[in-house]
């Protein structure tokens, strides 16, 4: 990259405390702390872990009529799920999609009330806005708030941290969304993340965001996590990573993503399609898909990685798929992966062959996600 | 007394007698985390020098061991399989990696010695 890194907020933080950094989606972003990587996944599913995730893009979405709704409808013309229906203070998982059906990036949505909070991939946050802006800057504002930084607060342990900063916090649901004020400052406030975790996604203005990082971190339950251990835990949390298990050639049928388009936005349903790529995902849900993505367990210790090929046979003659995302899993003490396989493949205990220098591994078609969701409903 | 020679790959070999024995280095121990697998090609599998003949993973990531000089792969740290953390551990000594019978010994001597290879770090 010819361009400097830019740097997080909590820069001067990661530094303090030990952090190796390394380039990520043009950001200089802590890869792991001292206590590394193993220690800081078994950490955030056993108390909890505090994430830097301030180069993600954060979105303020506004209707220009001054009717929420209208600035949820609009988006829905590029995101194919249910938004108009979202409540006041709930949010919801969603996907941008291409021409063809594919996936152009993957965001969360929340509704907090007079505008909506649109939290969109680093890599993706130029294109995402300028799409945006080209489709619908006669309907809506698009404000990136690059002065404001993210913090998230992971595992069983994250919602007692958050309450005693934020008291609030604690009688939120997951998936709710609000704003209040953490430590006496005011942030946009989540239930969700991306480790399988109940935890807490904090949108902070950027001065303040070392003062919270530091107040969470004096609670001796809480680590600093690096995205290493970020990758291990969503894996084993089955969620996706945009760029290996999601790209504009995968669609969210093929992607095992149709959960995430309501019905309403389906075939049949009141705003049925009308988002880029409709005829081909409706067509897709109604007659199958020839991929899927699915779960992957690799037979003994190796770690099969994103870019294996999967075979039908222990010879490798018949190539039925690829990994896309594929590490060893700390909190199941084995590999876990996931990819795309040939439907005809794609049966849960499906045992196929990965190839892995020259040899051919057993993999088993698994159920997703690996660990057991801590999500408090 | 062998001496210990160094790549700039961060590998390490010993020899004693025909066979060396080969590990990574501290610093390279320290950079891959802690690993979660390790293996070295099958005994008996030849390889010149620079080619790969052990792996060893990481929770994120796979990366290759070269075989510092040319040989015969001779042996394969059987602790490993079970215990692959042991390479962190103790890098340079319980947590060596395979074996390997040396065809030119003439190859050792363009290794990195000790402090060469500090000074390359």
């Amino acid at each position: 990259m010819s361009d400097a890194l830019l740097l997080t907020p909590l820069n001067a933080l990661h530094l303090e405390l030990g952090a190796r950094m390394v380039p990520f989606a043009g950001y200089s972003m802590p890869l792991q702390y001292p206590a590394g990587l193993m220690a800081e996944h078994l950490h955030t599913r056993g108390k909890a872990g505090l994430f830097d995730v301030s180069h993600m893009g954060q979105l303020r979405v506004t209707p220009r009529t001054g009717t929420l709704e209208d600035a949820a409808l609009a988006l829905e013309s590029l995101i194919p799920v249910d938004l108009a229906g979202l409540g006041a203070n709930r949010q919801r998982y969603g996907f941008l999609t291409n021409e063809k059906g594919g996936i152009r990036d993957d965001l969360m949505v929340a509704n907090m009330g007079d505008w909506l909070f649109v939290v969109v991939n680093a890599s993706c946050k130029e294109a995402d806005t300028a799409l945006m802006q080209a489709a619908l800057g006669d309907r809506i504002v698009i404000e990136p708030q690059a002065d404001r930084a993210l913090l998230a607060l992971q595992g069983p342990e994250a919602v007692h941290v958050l309450a005693d900063l934020c008291p609030q916090a604690e009688a939120m649901r997951f998936m709710d969304a609000i704003e209040a004020d953490v430590d006496g400052v005011r942030c946009t406030v989540t239930r969700s993340g991306y480790t399988g975790e109940d935890g807490f996604e904090i949108g902070i203005p950027a001065e303040h965001a070392e003062q919270i990082a530091r107040a969470l971190l004096a609670d001796e339950r809480v680590l600093p996590i690096g995205l290493g251990a970020r990758d291990s835990l969503r894996l084993e949390a089955g969620l996706c990573l945009y760029g290996n298990d999601l790209d504009e050639t995968t669609t969210p049928v093929e992607a095992a993503l149709t959960w995430a388009m309501q019905k309403s936005r389906r075939e049949g349903g009141a705003r049925a399609g009308g988002y880029p790529g409709a005829e081909i995902i409706m067509a897709q849900a109604r007659d199958g898909v020839s991929r899927l993505r699915v779960g992957l367990a690799a037979e003994g210790r190796a770690p099969v990685r994103g870019g294996t090929e999967l075979f039908a046979d222990a010879e490798g003659t018949q190539k039925v798929g690829v990994v896309t995302s594929g590490a060893f899993g700390p909190s199941v003490s084995a590999p876990v992966a996931m990819g795309y396989v040939a439907t005809g493949h794609s049966a849960i205990g499906t045992v196929l062959y990965g190839a892995l220098r020259g040899k051919f591994v057993p993999v088993q078609v698994r159920a997703l996600p690996f660990v057991p969701p801590g999500f408090k409903r | 007394m062998s001496s210990t020679y160094y790549t700039p790959s961060h590998e390490w070999i010993r020899l004693e007698g025909e066979i060396a024995t080969v590990g990574i280095t501290g610093h390279a121990a320290e950079e891959l985390g802690e690993l979660v697998f390790v293996e070295a090609k099958d005994e008996g599998t030849e390889v010149a020098q620079g080619d790969a003949a052990a792996v060893v993973e990481s929770v994120k990531a796979a990366s290759d061991i070269y075989a510092p000089v040319s040989g015969v792969l001779a042996g394969f740290n059987a602790r490993l399989s079970d215990e692959p953390t042991l390479v962190g551990a103790d890098p340079e000594g319980e947590g060596w990696i395979f074996k390997l019978r040396v065809t030119d010994s003439a190859q050792l001597e363009a290794l990195l010695d000790a402090d060469a290879y500090k000074a390359s770090l």
